[in-house]
Order: C-alpha cells, then sequence, then structure tokens
C-alpha cells in the first residue's frame, strides 16, 4: 500500500518534471543552435552564472514585503534582471575595452557567482526555515514541483520557442555574415542581443530544472549534436530541439525511476550520450565515417600509384600497395602481373598522359582544375573532347 | 576635425546631389586613434565603374564599410542618391570580402543566395517558387546553377565569391559595392564576375569595387579613386589613372618597373 501510494505521488510529480524538462529542452536546443552558430556559445555561462544574485536578492525583497521567500515567479523575475545586467556588462566589456570576449566572460562569471552565494548565505544567517531551497538553483531540484510551477515554465519555453521562430531570419543572417546583415539594415548589436537575451530566458526557466551550473550543457550540446547531421541551418534547427527535448524527457523520467538520483545531471548524461553517438556514426562528419572515407582514398592513391608503376616496369616497395594490387587479382601470389592487371596499367598510363594534354591545353583549363591524380578523365571530358585529346597523343612530337 | 567638416558641408548644399549613387563628403574612420581614412571625399557617377585603388593599409575597405554604414565614421557623412543612408539601403547591394565569413556554416548555396531577399521575405513570410525562382536566375547569372543545393564549405574560392556576387544581385539593387572581389579567384571566375559586373553596368546600374590588381584596371573599369587613407584623385580611368598619380599613391612601394608595364594615361 504505502509503496503503491509512494509511486502514485511519484507519478504525478515525474509527470510534471517529465513535461517541464522537455519544454525546456526543446527550447534550449532551439535557442541554443543560434548562440552555437554565431560562436557565443560561451556567453551562456556567464548568463547562468549572473542569475544568482537576482535569486537572493528577489528572495531577500519578497520576505522584506512580507511574501513568500520561495515565489518561483518572483526568483525568476530577479534572476532575469541580474542575468541581463551581467549579459550587459559581457557586452559592454567586449565592445568598449581591450578585454578578449572570453576574458569578460570569466570576469563577470565569478564576480556574480561570488556576489550570489554571498547573498545565499546571508539569507540564511537571515532567517532560518523561508530560504530552504534556493541552493536548489544551483544544481536544479525537482522534488516537490508544483503545477503551476510547472506551468511557468512550459509556458516561458513556449513563448521563447514563438520567440526565435519569428526572428530566425535575422538571426540566421547575423550569424552567417554580420557585415552583410549591417550592410542591409540590421541592427547587428540588437540582434546579437536578441539572441543572448533568448538563451537567457532559456537559462531562466531551467534554474529549477537542471540549475545554473549544468544549464550551459543543455544550450550548447544540442546544437553540437545536431551539427553532425545536417549541412542546413533550419534542420539543425529542428534537430537540435528535438534532441534537447528527448533527453530532457529521457533523463526526468530516468531520474524519476531511479531515486535520489537529481534530475539535471542525468538529462545532461543523457544529453552527452547522444552527441558521443553522434560524433561516432554520423554520416560524413562523423569520425567513423571520417576514417572510413581516409581508408578509402589512401587505397585509392595506392592502387593507382602501383598501377603506373606496374606500366613504366618500376618496381613497387611498398607492402600496401602490393597487398592491394593483390587483393584486385592485378597481382598474382607469386608477384607476377596477370592480363587484368596489364590491361588496368595500361589505361592509367594513358589517362596520365591524356591529363597531360588536358592541363596544358589553356581551352581545356576548367576540366584541368579538376586534376587530382585520381579521377578518370571520362568523369570530366565528353567522349568527343577524349577523341580530340587522343589525336593530339597520337600526334608526333614535333608536331604538338 | 569639426571645422573642416563644416567647410566640406557648405559645398555640398550646392550640388546636384539627386544623381549621383554615392557622395561621401569628408569621411573620417578610426581604429583607436589611428585613423584609417582620413577626410575623404568620394562622388560616383551614375552608370560608371568605378574601382577603388590603393596600397595594402589604405582604407579602401574601410571606406566602402563606411560608406555602407557597416562601421560608424568618426566624423563625415555619406548620401545615396543625395539621400541619407539609412532611407536608400534598398538601393544598395554588397559583396563582402570571402574571408569574413566561415564556410563552414551549415547551409547551402540557395539559402545563401536567399538572404538577398530577406527584405522582401520580412521575418515570417514563406520562400515560395517566385522566390526560389528569383534566386535561381541570379545563381545562373553567374554560372553557378547547378551547385545550387550543394552545401557552402565544398566550393572553391572563385565559387564562394560568385555565390556572394549571386546574393547582391537577388536584391535587384541600383548600386553594387564589392569589397575585393577579384582576390584570390581563379581566372573563369574572374571573367564571369567582370562580365556580370559589365552586364549590371549596361543596365544603368552604378558599381563600385576595392580593386587590387593594377594590370586590369584600364580594362575593367570606367573610373578611378586613387586612396592612401586620403584621396590622391578621382576621375576617369583615362585622364586620372597616370603614373605619377599611382607614385603619390603607392609612394615607393612601387617599382618603376612595374609603372612601366601599365597601360597609363598620358600623365
Amino acid at each position: 500500500m504505502f509503496w503503491q501510494a509512494v509511486s502514485l505521488q511519484l507519478g504525478y510529480n515525474a509527470t510534471l518534471v517529465m513535461i517541464g524538462a522537455a519544454c525546456l529542452g526543446i527550447a534550449a536546443g532551439v535557442t541554443g543552435t543560434f548562440l552555437f552558430l554565431r560562436k557565443r556559445a560561451l556567453v551562456s555561462d556567464a548568463i547562468s552564472h549572473a542569475t544568482l544574485p537576482g535569486v537572493g536578492l528577489a528572495c531577500m525583497i519578497m520576505v522584506t514585503l512580507g511574501g513568500d521567500g520561495r515565489n518561483l515567479l518572483g526568483l525568476l523575475l530577479g534572476s532575469a534582471v541580474s542575468a541581463w545586467i551581467g549579459l550587459l556588462c559581457v557586452n559592454w566589456l567586449t565592445r568598449r575595452t581591450r578585454l578578449a570576449e572570453d576574458a569578460a566572460i570569466g570576469a563577470i562569471l565569478s564576480v556574480f557567482f561570488g556576489l550570489g552565494i554571498v547573498l545565499l548565505t546571508v539569507i540564511q544567517t537571515m532567517s532560518s526555515g523561508r530560504q530552504a531551497g534556493l541552493e536548489g538553483f544551483l544544481l536544479g531540484s525537482t522534488a516537490g514541483m508544483l503545477w503551476n510551477e510547472a506551468m511557468v515554465i512550459a509556458l516561458g519555453g513556449a513563448v521563447t520557442l514563438a520567440l526565435v521562430v519569428a526572428l530566425r531570419r535575422p538571426m540566421t543572417l547575423v550569424s552567417f555574415d554580420p557585415e552583410y546583415a549591417a550592410a542591409t539594415g540590421h541592427n547587428v548589436a540588437r540582434i546579437d542581443l536578441a539572441i543572448m537575451g533568448l538563451a537567457m530566458a532559456v537559462t531562466v526557466i531551467g534554474l529549477k530544472i537542471v540549475g545554473l551550473i549544468l544549464i550551459v550543457a543543455m544550450l550548447i550540446i544540442p546544437p553540437v549534436t545536431a551539427r553532425f547531421w545536417t549541412d542546413r541551418t533550419d534542420a539543425m534547427v529542428i534537430i537540435s530541439g528535438a534532441a534537447g527535448g528527448l533527453a530532457a524527457y529521457i533523463g526526468a523520467a530516468w531520474s524519476a525511476v531511479v531515486p535520489a538520483v537529481p534530475t539535471g545531471p542525468i538529462i545532461v548524461l543523457v544529453s552527452f550520450a547522444g552527441f558521443a553517438l553522434s560524433l561516432l556514426l554520423a554520416p560524413n562528419r562523423g569520425v567513423l565515417a571520417a576514417v572510413l572515407r581516409h581508408r578509402r582514398f589512401q587505397a585509392r592513391v595506392h592502387l593507382r600509384q602501383g598501377l603506373l608503376a606496374m606500366a613504366q616496369g618500376q618496381p613497387i616497395y611498398e607492402r600496401y600497395t602490393m597487398r592491394i594490387l593483390r587483393r584486385q587479382g592485378l597481382i598474382a601470389a607469386d608477384g607476377v602481373v596477370t592480363d587484368d592487371g596489364r590491361a588496368r596499367a595500361a589505361k592509367s598510363l594513358l589517362d596520365e598522359k591524356r591529363w597531360e594534354i588536358v592541363r596544358a591545353d589553356q581551352a581545356l583549363e576548367g576540366a584541368a582544375a579538376l586534376y587530382d591524380g585520381l579521377r578518370a578523365l571520362e568523369t570530366v571530358l565528353t567522349a568527343d573532347q577524349i577523341a580530340d585529346v587522343d589525336a593530339k597523343l597520337g600526334a608526333p612530337e614535333g608536331l604538338t | 576635425m569639426v571645422m573642416a567638416l563644416a567647410s566640406v558641408d557648405g559645398k555640398t548644399a550646392s550640388e546636384d546631389l539627386a544623381s549621383k549613387p554615392l557622395t561621401v563628403r569628408g569621411l573620417t574612420v578610426s581604429y583607436g586613434e589611428k585613423p584609417a581614412v582620413f577626410s575623404v571625399d568620394m562622388t560616383l557617377t551614375q552608370g560608371r565603374m568605378t574601382a577603388i585603388v590603393g596600397p595594402n593599409g589604405a582604407g579602401k575597405s574601410t571606406l566602402l564599410k563606411a560608406a555602407l554604414g557597416i562601421i560608424s565614421p568618426l566624423a563625415g557623412k555619406a548620401l545615396v542618391y543625395g539621400q541619407p543612408l539609412k532611407t536608400q539601403r534598398h538601393r544598395i547591394a554588397y559583396v563582402p570580402q570571402r574571408a569574413s565569413v566561415d564556410w563552414d556554416f551549415p547551409t547551402r548555396v540557395i539559402d545563401v543566395v536567399l538572404m538577398g531577399l530577406q527584405r522582401e521575405l520580412g521575418l515570417l513570410g514563406r520562400v515560395r517558387a517566385r522566390h526560389q525562382a528569383r534566386a535561381m536566375e541570379c545563381l545562373d547569372r553567374v554560372g553557378m546553377r547547378d551547385f545550387a543545393e550543394r552545401q557552402i564549405g565544398q566550393l572553391s574560392g572563385g565559387q564562394q565569391q560568385r555565390v556572394f556576387l549571386a546574393r547582391a544581385l537577388a536584391q535587384s539593387a541600383d548600386l553594387y559595392m564589392l569589397d575585393e572581389p577579384f582576390a584570390g579567384v581563379d581566372a573563369a571566375t574572374e571573367r564571369a564576375i567582370i562580365s556580370v559586373l559589365k552586364s549590371l553596368r549596361a543596365e544603368g546600374k552604378t558599381v563600385v569595387a576595392v580593386h587590387h590588381d593594377l594590370a586590369t584596371v584600364a580594362e575593367y573599369f570606367d573610373d578611378i579613386f586613387l586612396i592612401n587613407t586620403r584621396k590622391v584623385a578621382e576621375g576617369p580611368v583615362e585622364s586620372t589613372f597616370t603614373a605619377e598619380n599611382l607614385n603619390q599613391t603607392y609612394g615607393g612601394r612601387l617599382a618603376m618597373a612595374q609603372i612601366d608595364q601599365l597601360e597609363l594615361a598620358a600623365g
């Protein structure tokens, strides 16, 4: 009976957390994409740490006014204000002083975080009991999440998402080519602020679930994951949002099933697992694909060099080359060139001579630019053009 | 500096600026406390191609960017068809330096060209078939139709430059401003670009380009604007592209032997 009650209770809370987390994950993935494309991913770290003093101050103000010091909406408003101030500070330092952005981020991040910790400590000594749970904003705490808290998160996520959709074109343009954006009348500074302001909104919304230290991961990992799977911005935004939402949902479910496991860190780990898989397995940009591509290319180079050496009667020293020639049946096991090998070698040499003609010919400049020692001439020129080249090849030396 | 500006302002009022695609007056741009462009006046003429020529670090690109409002000048102003830049941006198309962007950005050739239609598309407007068709037309003009679906990272330098030009064409502007369009491109691209620019001129458009190669100035351009932080000379190539002006622009950096090889105007 007891167990059932707990699981029912757990079920309701888990559902709230999972829905809230998924909304947050989608909003973070989508927003983070533009932060990543603008190459400002680390700014989110400064933003998130800058929320802490706001949380503390908001709590103090609410208590002073006789309200509940833990009202989520009030705390989030406070954190938004201080994060915005931190963001403006980073911007100002980067634009107006000789400080590089990384130094500005480091300075703001640590100062604001330090101030926040001081405020939290002060609150703890001021009055006991009411402040409980503020530390939860560091790493997130989903236990006992309320219905209206989940609604704040879901609504905030939806608004953020809508704003991203509305601003996607200018944000993409500024990320790709800020000079052109400025020349066509876009206010680059303002659009940059919008990109980072949206990231700030996500950070504030995510404080309750993952906390300010790990929210950065939700903004950065999904876009990095998405980049492995696509070469298009709009697809990347969608994949990133899906990856973020899925990781958050699975992470929240997991932490609900396994007792005493914190939600935020689990979400980050699940998200990282998605990144690791993408890093390894993604087509084109994945590590495995790159290794395979390189191996195939290497084999082609060795094959070509081996064939040319055979055609010109030169010895082949490299073992790898011999192995490839044998595997293709161009050289027999005893090291004698097969008929097939002789034919292929002769063709390779002919190709090479044809290419020489092509590369010397001004009129075939476009084709000559494609020479890489491997490409078959047939893929570059038409049969007629090759016949022309052969005509030049056949002509006596003195005439060409 | 302020005094110098005031006197220039008095002069501009009397000229007929509405017919001039671009008028720059008393423009000074400074990085830190070293002016890159100092008190420069420039006037472009409708339907002509102008080369901005000068040594490295002479402020050629800076002049262009300041005239476009990409960087804010310390002093001076730019008028487009006699009007403030802000109200005339839609009449200007800009082709930035190829190296100014990250070509590993996740986007396709056609998407880059569609960026030239942003003004028309607005924030939420859908990309319709006619927009696609316009973009393809522009790619066709620069000989890049077959590359529309390619990721931009797969392009050669010359192809990248042509995509940027296609994006500018999509804007259907009256004034085309190009920053080193021929830098580091292959011969085929150079030919393609110059033929597009000449066709723009034939349509009555105005072209201004930062140009590096003194050997092709006379062949490609009508007017020349020589700059080395300050304006050295400005006018038709036939009368302004002289050994004397070049010497004044480049100082001792240009060997006499180099100058002798150029088809210069009698100076």
